[in-house]
């Protein structure tokens, strides 16, 4: 008998146990499901909140003035594209076309050499040995952590010197040297996680080490790489202190000085120009973006940075 | 490694001679000027150390401009940093449209330091701009956001903040590494999700923290379009932070000499708060396999 009821309690023990745990199970659930919908609800309130302006931004570029400031809303009540064609005009005798070609300009020869100089400067700190290694690793790291406020007007004096104020010279040597410390130290990281064992056995087919470089790291970098040229052509195209100190002429202006310009010139009220040369700005910034995000989060998760 | 010695110098070269012609030289030279007036006419003449004196005692613009800029970079880091770990923090979960959220947080980062956006600054915060429309709906006033000298520095501030996303994603490449094993324990020891937060997460990354902390400091002690563009300054010399000042000195009246000293300055702030940090980090960052006994 006793066995008997012993094991009617074990059993009702364990059908209790067996329900409690379904209930755990179920209020754990709920709860996952809870904190599921609101991280939701958060994650869709800030986005809405952070890419508003943007989505406001394009619509109100094809608004008429007067709705600009009278409408929250993003889709224009009568829609003109107005803005866009006088905007382009510009009140100086060039077109935005003209500055968005001095925009490439600039961006195509920096960031060439960004990647070359970087790419040389990477291989060499990653795989060789040579006396000051640690001290010049050093002063890439102090690089990146030096403020440039400190050494732009010296910067400035020399150019001057040289006399290439008014030319796209000093936008693109310092960045040709491998001046852009972040990139490099980036490429470092990338290439010491990569072991040599493929730049050995090219060495022992008889490559020597330029060849090496050229057919062998550079493919591997090949994913780094483009992070470079994807932050480089993107910094470049928002850069605005650079080409303000250098650029005089209107002619060789790039973007951000035309953007300036056009506020400083534009008649008050004629602020549809102003937003939609805004958009068309910030659009291939935005479009390479979109292309190739994959190596920005990669870019940055790897090297850590700036923005 | 049994290569010439010499190679990797050469691979290095470029770099060497940019590291000397356009940072280690124009460094020592910037050193140089902030003793001396210069107007770029006549060649630099040695003042000793009157720019100095003349900026810690005379001259008001320069001391309302560095409190505007200490007050800048007290707002801006931590709210940027508590913000983009909060977010973080969300996204860290299985969520499904993770990849599309951390994109489209991360786009304010992409444009944010372009002048576009700060055109766009100057428009949804006019007075008759998106931001108080919708405040009017809650039946908020109207703000006069570029009138008012608190206002207008927190305009700046929030464009700063709003390009959180590459923060974020330093964070949550920070956060997606820790193990899972750590919470499970403590939920099973009864720990709360904000005392695991507090006690496992926040530990567990205060590399990061610290990485996070030292560049965004480097970075807000050098905002210039932001303020350049959105408020020139004003209103009340508000937003007229340092890089401004250094800017107006330099490019605009010429006194290079003087500008060099404002630069010196502000990089020995910034060298000092660098140099605070990474002593006290001793105290407050832990490295995972730490070997320092």
């Amino acid at each position: 008998m006793s066995d008997i009821s012993h094991a009617s309690d074990v059993f009702t023990a364990g059908a209790d146990a067996l329900a409690e745990a379904r209930r755990h199970q179920r209020i754990q659930q709920r709860r996952a499901r809870i904190s599921a919908i609101l991280r939701y609800a958060v994650l869709l309130g800030v986005g809405l909140v952070m890419l508003y302006p943007l989505i406001w931004l394009v619509g109100a570029s094809f608004k008429t003035n007067a709705e600009i400031f009278a409408n929250p809303g993003f889709i224009p009540r009568e829609p003109t594209t107005e803005g866009y064609v006088q905007g382009w005009e510009t009140s100086t005798p060039y077109t935005f076309g003209r500055f968005f070609w001095n925009s490439f300009l600039i961006i195509l020869p920096k960031t060439i050499g960004t990647a070359i100089s970087c790419t040389m400067v990477a291989y060499g700190f990653a795989r060789f040995d040579f006396p000051l290694k640690k001290l010049l690793f050093t002063s890439v790291i102090a690089i990146l952590l030096l403020p440039n406020v400190v050494t732009r007007i010296p910067q400035y004096i020399l150019f001057r010197e040289l006399g290439w104020l008014d030319s796209f010279l000093p936008l693109w040597v310092p960045s040709a040297m491998a001046g852009d410390a972040f990139f490099v130290f980036m490429l470092v990281q990338f290439l010491r996680a990569i072991p040599d064992d493929m730049e050995q056995a090219a060495r022992v087919d008889g490559c020597n080490s330029w060849q090496t470089l050229l057919f062998v790291v550079v493919p591997m970098l090949a994913p780094a790489l483009i992070s470079v040229c994807l932050f480089q052509f993107m910094w470049t195209m928002n850069d605005f202190l650079g080409p303000l100190i250098y650029i005089s002429s209107v002619d060789k202006y790039p973007v951000s000085l035309a953007l300036k310009l056009s506020i400083d010139t534009t008649e008050a009220f004629e602020w549809n120009r102003i937003l939609a040369m805004s958009v068309l700005t910030i659009t291939p910034a935005l479009a390479v973006f979109f292309m190739a995000q994959k190596y920005f989060i990669e870019g940055i998760s790897a090297g850590g940075i700036k923005g | 490694m049994t290569r010439t010695r010499s190679l990797g110098l050469i691979y290095l070269s470029p770099y060497i001679l940019g590291l000397m012609a356009f940072t280690a030289i124009p460094f020592l030279a910037s050193f140089y000027l902030s003793f001396t007036g210069y107007n770029l006419m006549q060649p630099p003449k040695w003042t000793g150390l009157e720019n100095y004196i003349e900026l810690f005692t005379s001259d008001r613009t320069f001391r309302r401009s560095l409190s505007v800029t200490l007050l800048y970079v007290f707002l801006t880091v931590p709210l940027k940093l508590a913000f983009a770990l909060f977010i973080a923090y969300i996204l860290n979960y299985k969520l499904r449209c993770i990849n599309l959220f951390r994109t489209a947080f991360y786009v304010p980062s992409i444009l944010g330091g372009s002048i576009a956006i700060a055109v766009l600054w100057r428009y949804i915060f006019a007075t008759e701009g998106l931001v108080n429309m919708v405040l009017a709906w809650f039946g908020i006033e109207p703000v006069n956001w570029f009138g008012d000298p608190t206002n207008a520095l927190f305009t700046i501030t929030l464009l700063r903040c709003w390009q959180f996303g590459s923060a974020m994603v330093i964070f949550l490449a920070a956060l997606q590494s820790i193990d899972k094993s750590l919470y499970e324990a403590a939920a099973i020891d009864g720990a709360s999700k904000l005392r695991s937060f507090v006690f496992i997460t926040i530990p567990l990354i205060t590399p990061v923290i610290f990485f996070n902390l030292i560049m965004q400091m480097v970075q807000a002690f050098q905002e210039f379009n932001g303020p350049y563009i959105i408020t020139q300054g004003g209103p009340l010399k508000s937003t007229y932070l340092l890089p401004l000042y250094i800017y107006d000195e330099a490019f605009k009246r010429f006194d290079m000499g003087y500008a060099s000293a404002i630069a010196w300055v502000l990089f020995l702030i910034i060298m000092a708060l660098t140099l605070v940090a990474f002593w006290s980090s001793k105290k407050w960052v832990f490295y995972a396999g730490d070997k320092r006994s």
